[in-house]
């Protein structure tokens, strides 16, 4: 599903932020990514999200190596990946309704289609009654499950997910990795990053450590810790 | 038509409440300067178009009763091809020019007028003005033709050089209006790189978040460029009431030149506002393409 060889990468004429990253995540697979503040890892899930391109390196995904696609050809590719960024990105001015529908508008999905699927999201996340509510009248646990909401709502193939968990307290942090498990169960392969290695262990999943720009083998991140 | 709630609400941020306000002025401005150019343009048309057509054949003071020369010189323009009518002007009427200088208190025969005859012209005659010149002096010794030219000639090179600088105002007034509405529109942009991302990485072909903010722009640079062109339009309305209002002192007084502004002119004004919005709209437009060049 997401393979990457050898990738660097720099913003601009910066250095290089990732190095060497060599890298597998396969159909249905659950990944975890720690390691500590600017190592690195919101770089990483860019690159996989199609957000940067790499300076070096091969990126392949849904089987397709990206220096081979054309510009045209990575809409499609985008609208199979879902999207929790760290800072949210929740428009302030649509209800969260409206941001969960987004997404399915951009792809044209009619409206009496998209509302019971908008409205189910809303209420797995656990937001049944905050449908009508601007992002900035939510908590930051709130305005987080409705990023996760608008994240899945498209049901991608790949889900990446930065520091979902980063402003709950424990009992919803392990609720929101409920939900991963379940949209994992359903098929869709994730990748999260979090800071939290105590959760990402709990969980028995891989864990892909970043440090400085380059991935540890998991062995040696079960060292380090 | 748009889907509820994909309409990107920037407007809502001080950044792009400047774009209709400046819209609004832009327009405004640009309205003005229309008007001043085309309302120039009648003046200098109807100012032609009054003084062509006619001549003024003027006579000295009649020395007696039985001084012929105002009989001979009408003789000799009726004669001639190509003039319409020959009307002496009489004495009353003559005094009345006079009056605002001379005041009421005078009588006429105190005075040694000159007489006048106002000619006027068959439009599409060309009389050889040099050989009526001769004739009426035999006939009239002493009569002087006014054919306004001199008048006419300064008067236009007067009015074509205003009319050039109105032009050039008018056209820094667009130049200007152009950039600042781009300019509005880019800075109302610019705090919506985040949203404009969002949607690329959700997938959204380039065009389709174009034409967000495409319609956006549009709407509110109609919105501005409406109330721009509703002050212009007051503003004018009132200066032509005061043109009106002036002329009610006397036929002859006009304080300020009329704008006689028509039909088509108020076209012109109203195409303002929709001028105002394509621009916004192709900013709009290729400042979100340019942005979305930067992503991969
Ligand atoms: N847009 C950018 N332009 C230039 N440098 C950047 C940019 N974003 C991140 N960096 C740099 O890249 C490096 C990695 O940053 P990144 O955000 O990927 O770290 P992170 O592991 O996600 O950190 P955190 O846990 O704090 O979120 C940092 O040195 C950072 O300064
Ligand atoms: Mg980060």
């Amino acid at each position: 599903m997401v393979r990457f060889e050898n990738v660097g990468m720099r913003y601009g004429t910066g250095p290089e932020v990732l190095r060497d990253i060599t890298l597998r995540l396969d159909a249905g697979s659950f990944h975890f990514l720690t390691g500590p503040s600017g190592a690195g890892k919101t770089s990483l899930l860019r690159l996989i999200s199609l957000a940067e391109r790499p300076s070096r390196g091969l990126v392949s995904l849904f089987g397709e190596d990206l220096t081979r696609v054309t510009r045209a050809a990575l809409a499609p590719l985008r609208r199979k990946i879902g999207i929790v960024f760290q800072d949210f990105r929740l428009i302030p001015h649509l209800s969260a309704f409206d941001n969960v529908a987004l997404p399915l508008r951009v792809a044209g999905v009619a409206e009496a289609k998209l509302r019971d699927n908008v409205r189910e999201i809303l209420e797995w996340v656990g937001l049944a009654d905050k449908l009508e509510a601007r992002p900035p009248t939510l908590s930051g646990g709130q305005q987080q499950r409705v990023a996760i909401a608008r994240a899945v709502v498209m049901r991608p193939k790949l889900l990446v997910a930065d520091e979902p968990t980063g402003n709950v307290d424990d009992a919803m942090a392990q609720r929101l990795m409920r939900l991963f498990e379940e949209l994992n169960k359903l098929g869709t392969t994730l990748i999260v990053a979090t800071h939290n290695a105590v959760l990402a262990r709990q969980s028995g999943r891989t864990v892909l450590h970043l440090e400085n720009g380059e991935l540890a083998t998991a062995a040696a991140a079960r060292a380090a810790s | 038509m748009n889907p509820p709630g994909l309409a990107i609400p920037f407007g809502r941020d001080g950044g792009s409440r400047f774009l209709p306000a400046l819209t609004m002025l832009m327009v405004f401005l640009a309205g003005l300067a229309l008007a001043a150019v085309m309302g120039l343009e009648h003046t200098l048309a109807d100012w032609n178009r009054g003084l062509t057509g006619t001549l003024t054949v003027e006579l000295p003071a009649a020395t007696g009763a039985g001084d012929k020369s105002l009989a001979a010189a009408l003789a000799v323009l009726h004669a001639t091809p190509g003039i319409k009518s020959a009307t002496p002007i009489d004495r009353a009427a003559t005094m009345k020019l006079i009056e605002p200088w001379l005041g009421t208190s005078l009588s006429p025969a105190d005075l040694e007028l000159p007489r006048l005859i106002d000619v006027r012209l068959d439009p599409t005659a060309r009389p050889d003005l040099a050989a009526l010149r001769a004739k009426l002096t035999q006939a009239a010794p002493g009569s002087v033709l006014d054919d306004h030219q001199l008048w006419l000639d300064s008067l236009a090179r007067f009015a074509r050089s205003a009319e050039l600088t109105a032009l050039a105002v008018l056209a820094l007034i667009g130049g200007v209006a152009v950039l600042s509405v781009a300019f509005a529109t880019r800075t109302g942009l610019a705090v919506h790189r985040d949203i404009i991302e969002l949607l690329h990485l959700m997938g959204a072909r380039d065009g389709y978040i174009a034409r967000q903010f495409e319609r956006q722009a549009l709407r509110l640079a109609l919105i501005g460029g409406v109330a721009g062109l509703a002050l212009a339009a007051t503003a004018l309305l009132a200066l032509e009431h005061a043109t009106g209002a002036a002329a009610l002192f006397g036929p002859g007084v006009t304080l300020l030149p009329a704008l006689h502004l028509r039909g088509w002119n108020w076209a012109m004004l109203v195409a303002l506002p929709p001028i105002a919005g394509l621009v916004a709209m192709a900013t709009a437009r290729l400042t979100v393409l340019a942005t979305l060049r930067r992503l991969p």
